[in-house]
């Protein structure tokens, strides 16, 4: 409470500029807004903004969230086959990026990539048939949020993919991704040759077995003191991993050769993983969602626990609102081409990989990744102020991740519904962007940012909750 | 002796907690310390070192403190501190940043200025309450100057402030004066012991000036929307700044100033009043001071004996009789037998009140858009007939258009119009000065009025120009530079809105 009266008067002043004006000249002290009508006006979402804005209960949801995502520690404790490790995959359930969507809302990349999943999996031996059981309903799709995982891109995991296992060990949660293909005509920008599917064949019989040999022999990795010293060397850890990549190897490579493990395939692994500087994006991946998981359901919190895109929409998840998504057309990408495209050959944004953001890295943590600033304007001071401006809308700062371009400053951490609507600031995002045809691959990166929509019908969501 | 500890999955790169070491270093009892990532081969150095005792429990990927010194206390203390620096970043931006977001959300402002105690807000009534209520939330008192904010809304804010103990001023809050800073609309007044609390715009304006031109000053005018003291909102806000200013020490009177609330509202309005513990003047325009006048309180009838009882009562007098207004010397004007009725022409909405209710008693049947009287309200506001007075700040006036206390055009015209009538005698009028206020209305009401005196020389009629300044010399405007050049254009100022109102009346009644 801040009293009137014999206290010097200081005024946030919210309208006509010229009251400012005569407070200041006449010995107040006086802020001017740069206001504009939150939610691009939507009465509905102002007032449920101003319900629940310092609302005591939201106030110590949020606390809680925060707590269990700070506290949170992912380890990445080994790989398994998804039909045998992450919950309810029934036998013909292809997982795939972002929120729901059915077979006739596809963009090209994914139905791409399910079409090469099918016939990864065997259950049908040319692209046509594929394609048939897709339209056909023989094949349940559901989103990798709804099942503990994640996804790049396209996002897809089918019952015999080999995925990382991470598990929180302070909550106790479990969250999985599948392996990174590498570059170029990969599965996950919706490619599905016979190259394709010969590669996705070889990591799971090849490539998983040798690593999970090699994560036996090292014991578990613990991820956030991993990441923090990845931050130091220049990643943001979503469209930057060649540091934590390199770290990755620099650990598996010793206990690979310990392992065990065939010296041809030990050989093999080695090259693969240490030719693709976006390796480690898949455990990041997994190390985000599982800090988010534990801080998702908390009755009344307004923190956002996932952004994810399907290629149509973007979806978000918010912790005290369950299983819901709040979803409004996915952005198109503003961003680099590599040459001969450009941004009419894009896919609208795709991928599970905003998780990152959610958890303060990526986007958020950009000051750590000069190397990647030409993605948001081309000056290192761009990405300092991108991640500046993303502490407007989080509640904290996340000590575990440090910026040193910030004299050490916490990424920001914990998006906060409430004020990305107030503020009008969107949580920015660094991706990839793939062609809108499936198997040409990426074609460029750069950033995005969520759609202001999602937040104003969480808000409203929340609001009622709430109340009611 | 020695101490140390171990802080999981926490990681620092080398250079920060060689930084850390030597800012532990510093502090008492501490003979020698090392913060490191707890691998094998640091384990093994702080051993060699003398910092370690025996066998460590930590993975590399834990961070370890270790200490040396005595007593035990300070290496605890130093031990706390370090765990204080690791948890708590930075935060400050460094300087020279590049872009900075502009400031959106009130939020957002008060982060950026911790100290601030009030909102001021002027945004478009549909959202007004929203930011109302966050600004509450946020522990702000507020002044609320936008309008069209709902009677619900209203109560809600008023009774979400009551319950933390905030102020709300308004909605439709259009002035107000917090420790000498003027909000709003409002003028440049001197410091002193009256304070008011006022449900209307313009009225609190004119005790403020003409408390300042007694030589007198105000300690605080506290607005609070012209809907507070209705059946509904029950004035919580009145109630609620008169309980401030009963408790300020700078404040010695009070003044209230508002149209005549709900009569369970004056009830409870002048029942706290009589509990102020100093001495309230009471101004509900153009209600009877009989019906006011209760046990230590002072009813005054007009805004100028609001004003005159205040001061008088701040300098320990006996609050002047009613009487006292000095009368205007009523001029001689040649009318013809036609001109029969006065036009009043108000930017303010309160002195348009006032003056319906003081002319009512002199004259009987005065018409107006805005009257005391319900049965004199003119069907068409656009159209005098007999004696009227015109509210133009009414909304009617305003849908799409300035406040005639900015934009004098509209004004302008209907002072033609009016001169054009060949049964007006008299045009009344106010001239509003302040913050807020346009920088110079006699440059834009002198052409008109010269231009309304050549209408009625051509019919060979002449009118008078009645009018008032409601001001400071310390005004923005300048009070004598207004006050002259409306006297040469030949205008008979008045010291207010009152004196001004009589004086008209007098030409017409004069005429007979």
């Amino acid at each position: 409470m801040s009293p009137l009266f014999g206290k010097s008067l200081s005024v946030l002043n919210v309208g006509i500029g010229s009251f400012a004006d005569t407070v200041a000249r006449c010995g107040g002290e006086a802020l001017q807004l740069d206001w504009l009508p939150p939610a691009q006006g939507d009465r509905a979402a102002c007032d449920a903004l101003a319900a629940v804005l310092n609302h005591p209960a939201v106030e110590a949801a949020n606390a809680e969230a925060l707590a269990r995502y700070l506290t949170s520690q992912p380890k990445l404790v080994g790989i398994g086959t998804a039909r045998e490790v992450v919950p309810q995959l029934e036998e013909r359930i292809i997982l795939h990026a972002g929120p729901p969507i059915d077979w006739q809302r596809m963009c090209g990349p994914m139905r791409g990539a399910i079409i090469g999943a099918i016939l990864y999996e065997g259950w049908a031996d040319n692209a046509a048939r594929a394609e048939q059981m897709a339209q056909a309903g023989e094949i349940v799709f559901e989103p990798c949020h709804h099942h503990a995982a994640v996804g790049p891109m396209a996002g897809i995991i089918s019952p015999s993919m080999p995925v990382w296992i991470v598990i929180d060990a302070a909550g106790g949660g479990n969250a999985y991704c599948n392996l990174n293909e590498g570059l170029g005509k990969v599965l996950r920008f919706g490619a599905n040759s016979a190259e394709v599917v010969a590669r996705l064949k070889w990591m799971a019989h090849t490539l998983a077995p040798t690593l999970r040999a090699g994560l036996a022999a090292l014991g578990e990795i613990e991820l956030k003191p991993l990441m923090a010293q990845a931050l130091h060397m220049g990643d943001e850890v979503h469209n930057r991993n060649s540091a934590a990549s390199a770290l990755l190897v620099k650990r598996l490579v010793p206990a690979l050769l310990k392992s065990g493990a065939p010296a041809a395939d030990v050989a093999a692994a080695i090259e693969f993983v240490a030719g693709n500087d976006h390796f480690f994006l898949n455990i990041s991946m997994a190390a985000c969602k599982a800090m988010l998981d534990a801080a998702h359901g908390v009755a009344g919190s307004s923190l956002v626990t996932a952004m994810a895109r399907n290629g149509v929409e973007f979806g978000v998840r918010v912790s005290g609102l369950g299983e819901r998504w709040f979803t409004a057309p996915a952005p198109r990408v503003d961003g680099l081409y590599f040459a001969g495209y450009s941004i009419a050959d894009a896919a609208p944004d795709l991928g599970d990989s905003a998780i990152t953001e959610t958890a303060g890295l990526g986007g958020f943590a950009m000051a750590a990744a000069p190397a990647i600033v030409k993605f948001v304007g081309g000056s290192a001071q761009d990405a300092l102020a991108n991640t500046l401006a993303m502490t407007h809308i989080t509640l904290a700062r996340n000590a575990a991740f440090t910026l040193p371009a910030l004299d050490f400053a916490g990424t920001p951490a914990g998006v906060d519904l409430r004020r990305v609507v107030d503020t009008g600031i969107l949580p920015v995002i660094n991706t990839g962007i793939a062609h809108r045809e499936p198997g040409v691959g990426q074609i460029g990166a750069g950033v995005t940012h969520a759609p202001a929509e999602c937040f104003a019908q969480a808000l409203k969501a929340l609001a009622a909750e709430v109340a009611g | 002796m020695y101490i140390h500890r171990v802080l999981p999955n926490l990681y620092r790169d080398s250079v920060s907690l060689m930084a850390l070491s030597a800012s532990l270093d510093k502090l008492p009892g501490v003979e020698q310390v090392s913060a490191v990532m707890a691998t094998p081969a640091n384990i093994a150095l702080l051993h060699e070192a003398g910092l370690l005792e025996g066998e460590i429990a930590a993975s590399p990927n834990d961070l370890l403190l270790a200490l040396r010194g005595r007593p035990e206390s300070a290496l605890r203390a130093a031990l706390e501190h370090a765990v204080a620096a690791l948890e708590t970043p930075i935060a400050a931006p460094p300087s020279g940043a590049t872009r900075t977001e502009p400031v959106r959300s009130l939020q957002m402002a008060l982060a950026h200025t911790p100290g601030a105690n009030l909102a001021l807000i002027s945004v478009p009534g549909e959202y007004a309450a929203a930011e109302a209520r966050k600004a509450l939330q946020l522990g702000l008192n507020v002044m609320l100057f936008s309008d069209n904010v709902g009677v619900i809304d209203e109560l809600a804010l008023k009774r979400l402030a009551r319950e933390r103990g905030l102020l709300v001023m308004g909605p439709d809050c259009g002035t107000a004066i917090i420790d000498g800073v003027p909000l709003g609309f409002a003028n440049a007044v001197r410091r002193g012991a009256v304070g008011v609390v006022g449900a209307s715009g313009t009225g609190t304006q004119q005790v403020t000036c003409l408390v300042h031109a007694a030589g007198a000053g105000i300690s605080q005018a506290i607005g609070t929307g012209g809907h507070d003291l209705h059946q509904d909102v029950g004035g919580i806000s009145m109630l609620a700044g008169l309980e401030r200013l009963a408790r300020d020490a700078q404040t010695k009177v009070i003044v209230l100033v508002s149209k005549p609330p709900a009569p369970a509202v004056t009830k409870a309005v002048l029942a706290a009043a009589q509990r102020a513990g100093k001495p309230v003047v009471v101004n509900f325009i153009g209600a009877a001071p009989d019906a006011l006048r209760a046990g230590k309180l002072t009813a005054a009838r007009t805004l100028e004996e609001a004003a005159r009882a205040a001061v008088a009562l701040a300098r320990g007098r006996r609050p002047p009789l009613r009487a006292a207004g000095a009368r205007l010397p009523v001029p001689r004007l040649r009318l013809r037998a036609q001109q029969r009725y006065l036009r009043g022409l108000y930017s303010g909405g309160t002195f348009c009140f006032e003056a319906s209710a003081l002319l009512g008693e002199m004259l009987g049947e005065v018409w107006s858009n805005a009257p005391v009287d319900a049965r004199w309200t003119l069907a068409d506001p656009w159209r005098s007939r007999a004696h009227t007075l015109v509210d133009l700040g009414d909304d009617v006036f305003t849908r799409g258009r300035p406040h005639p206390m900015i934009d004098h055009r509209l004004r302008n015209e209907r002072l033609l119009k009016e001169a054009a009538d060949p049964e007006v005698a008299v045009l009344l009028f106010d001239v509003v000065l302040g913050y807020g206020a346009h920088p110079d209305p006699a440059a834009e009401m002198v052409p008109a009025i010269r231009k309304a005196q050549a209408i009625a020389r051509k019919k060979r009629r002449s009118l008078a120009f009645v009018g008032f300044v409601c001001g400071t010399e310390a005004d923005p405007q300048g009070f004598d530079r207004q006050v002259r050049a409306l006297r040469e254009a030949g205008v008979l100022l008045a010291s207010s809105s009152a004196p001004a109102a009589r004086l008209a009346a007098s030409i017409v009644r004069g005429r007979g």
